[in-house]
């Protein structure tokens, strides 16, 4: 499944919540743009709420952070990682996020080795 | 310092015992809790718990590397008594726990409506409460719930979802008052009316009318409120009786510095059982992330045998109830002017700051969670 939006509605330091089965958070941070399941692992909030940081995102709740990367969470309250989806972004500024591909270097979520070279 | 003993094994308990190890404490740790369970979390217990939509095993707090804590666990032996020229922390079994280093870690227990026990009436503390509440949702379709604070609105909105033909009764004037101010506390007393709850203020309960089970409930001003399933969240008191004759001062909770330590050296106290001087005054913070926060300073000033650390951060809780998200951050006091920032308080979904001499002391947030988190970054401790 593949879920669009455009980057006129995404600027370095926007967030866009698209919907999907599970819904996505996705960030651009200074032109680069990392799309993550919404809903954060610990409890029910929305990463696109939260306040991002370099290339993590805290959670508006318990802030647990979370790469955009790899997914993987950096601080507890979180064990588990969220999932990552590859995203393409077109010249014409189509942004196409690829549901459930996860993002290249992710380490498909696996979690201890993605916290680590997320660190 | 070659041995430590933390007592209370709940949020707070748990988060002295990491601090600890973290911290490079590599001596005796012995966890001492009444519950038989292992650390589990409490706030889901009147949220999703209540709902059905949560079991027990998704409130567990220990994850696989807490094995490596190498600690020795005690659980199900309260804790009776410490003995401060012996070092030592006395347990309900009859043995005792020889410890140099003591983290008080014992949270509160729900106060109760006065009276003889009656079957139906319920508090909301532990794992075991909140399955008699949900057991005892099915028993008949009227419930009063005592008390219009965060937890008993929460049990409130829990019951009004299931279907239940529920009345909160509030002995003030306005629910949340003291800790939102009148004019935001009345933009969150009209959720409940929103969700068809009603909302008895200004009326204490006088007494719980029935034998054997509650029937119905007598307010101060002679009403009557029949009820089939009473909750009372009335709050919820230090437990901190253990401590009687320790030397460790106690005043509605463990009176402690900025840094967690008691009065009696080697004793620091953390969570809802402690009171701690902060910028806000002296104050027993009963929220969720003091309890996992306040832990790595008070295990620092432990184990420096001195104050070398304090706990600033302005204080954070949140709520859930009727679908929508309550966040507060920061130290509210009568006089603060308090704006709306953004969102409509009609449409359940705002933002305001709280001003006091042209900066921000706190924040409130309902449904504003992205407002909320640039917000709160804008108090200073
Ligand atoms: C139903 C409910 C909902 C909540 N919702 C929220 C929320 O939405 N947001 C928020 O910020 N906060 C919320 N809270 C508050 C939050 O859960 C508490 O602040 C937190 O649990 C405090 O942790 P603690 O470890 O200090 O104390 P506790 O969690 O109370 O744990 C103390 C432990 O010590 C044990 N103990 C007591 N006496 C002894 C003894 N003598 N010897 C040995 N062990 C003993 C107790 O059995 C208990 O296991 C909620 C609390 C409840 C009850
Ligand atoms: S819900 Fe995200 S950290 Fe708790």
């Amino acid at each position: 499944m593949i879920r669009t939006c455009h980057l006129d509605d995404l600027p370095p330091g926007a967030v866009l919540r698209v919907p999907a089965d599970v819904p996505i958070a996705v960030f651009n941070v200074d032109g680069e743009v990392y799309a993550i399941d919404d809903t954060c692992t610990h409890q029910d909030a929305s990463l696109s709420d939260g306040w991002v940081e370099g290339r993590l995102v805290e959670c508006p709740l318990h802030e647990a952070a979370f790469d955009l990367r790899t997914g993987a969470p950096t601080c507890l309250p979180a064990r588990r990682p969220v999932r990552t989806h590859a995203v393409t972004v077109h010249p014409d500024g189509r942004v196409e996020v690829h549901v459930g591909v996860p993002a290249p270097g992710s380490g498909a979520g696996v979690a201890a080795g993605a916290a680590e070279r997320g660190a | 310092m070659r041995s430590v003993a933390v007592v209370g094994a709940s949020l707070a308990g748990l988060g002295a015992a990491r601090a600890l190890r973290a911290q490079g404490f590599d001596g005796a740790l012995t966890l001492v809790g009444a519950e038989p369970h292992p650390p589990y979390d409490r706030p889901p217990l009147s949220k999703a718990v209540l709902l059905g939509t949560a079991g027990p095993a998704d409130l567990d707090l220990c994850d696989p590397a807490d094995a490596d804590l190498a600690a020795e666990w005690r659980l199900g032996v309260p804790a009776t008594g410490l003995d401060r020229h012996r070092r030592s922390v006395l347990l309900a079994d009859g043995t005792e726990v020889r410890a140099d280093g003591v983290v008080v870690a014992t949270g509160a227990l729900p106060r109760r409506l006065p009276g003889p026990p009656l079957a139906g009436v319920h508090v909301l503390r532990t794992r075991e409460d909140a399955a008699a509440l949900r057991g005892a949702l099915t028993s008949g379709p009227r419930v009063v719930v005592v008390g219009g604070g965060f937890i008993g609105a929460e049990a409130a909105s829990a019951c009004a979802a299931l279907g239940l033909d529920t009345t909160v009764v509030e002995a003030a004037p306005l629910p949340l008052a003291g800790v939102l101010g009148a004019e935001m506390a009345a933009h969150c007393a009209d959720l409940h009316a929103a969700a068809g709850v009603r909302l008895l203020c200004g009326t204490g309960v006088a007494r719980l009318l029935g034998t054997g089970r509650v029937r119905a409930v007598e307010l101060a001003d002679g009403r009557r409120l029949p009820a089939d399933t009473v909750v009372a969240g009335i709050g919820a008191v230090p437990a901190a009786d253990w401590l009687a004759g320790s030397g460790v001062a106690v005043a509605d909770g463990v009176v402690c510095d900025g840094g967690g330590r008691t009065s009696v050296p080697g004793v620091v106290a953390v969570g809802d059982v402690a009171r701690w001087r902060t910028p806000g005054g002296s104050v027993r913070a009963e929220h969720w992330t003091a309890a996992v926060e306040q832990p790595a300073v008070a295990v620092r000033n432990l184990l420096a045998g001195a104050t070398v650390a304090e706990y600033r951060r302005p204080p954070y809780f949140w709520s859930d109830q009727y679908g929508v998200r309550v966040q507060f951050a920061g130290r509210r006091a009568p006089g603060d002017t308090v704006r709306v920032v953004e969102g409509d308080p009609a449409q359940r979904s705002f933002a305001a700051v709280y001003e006091r001499a042209g900066a921000a002391a706190a924040v409130l947030a309902v449904d504003r969670a992205r407002a909320f988190t640039r917000l709160r970054r804008t108090l200073t401790a």
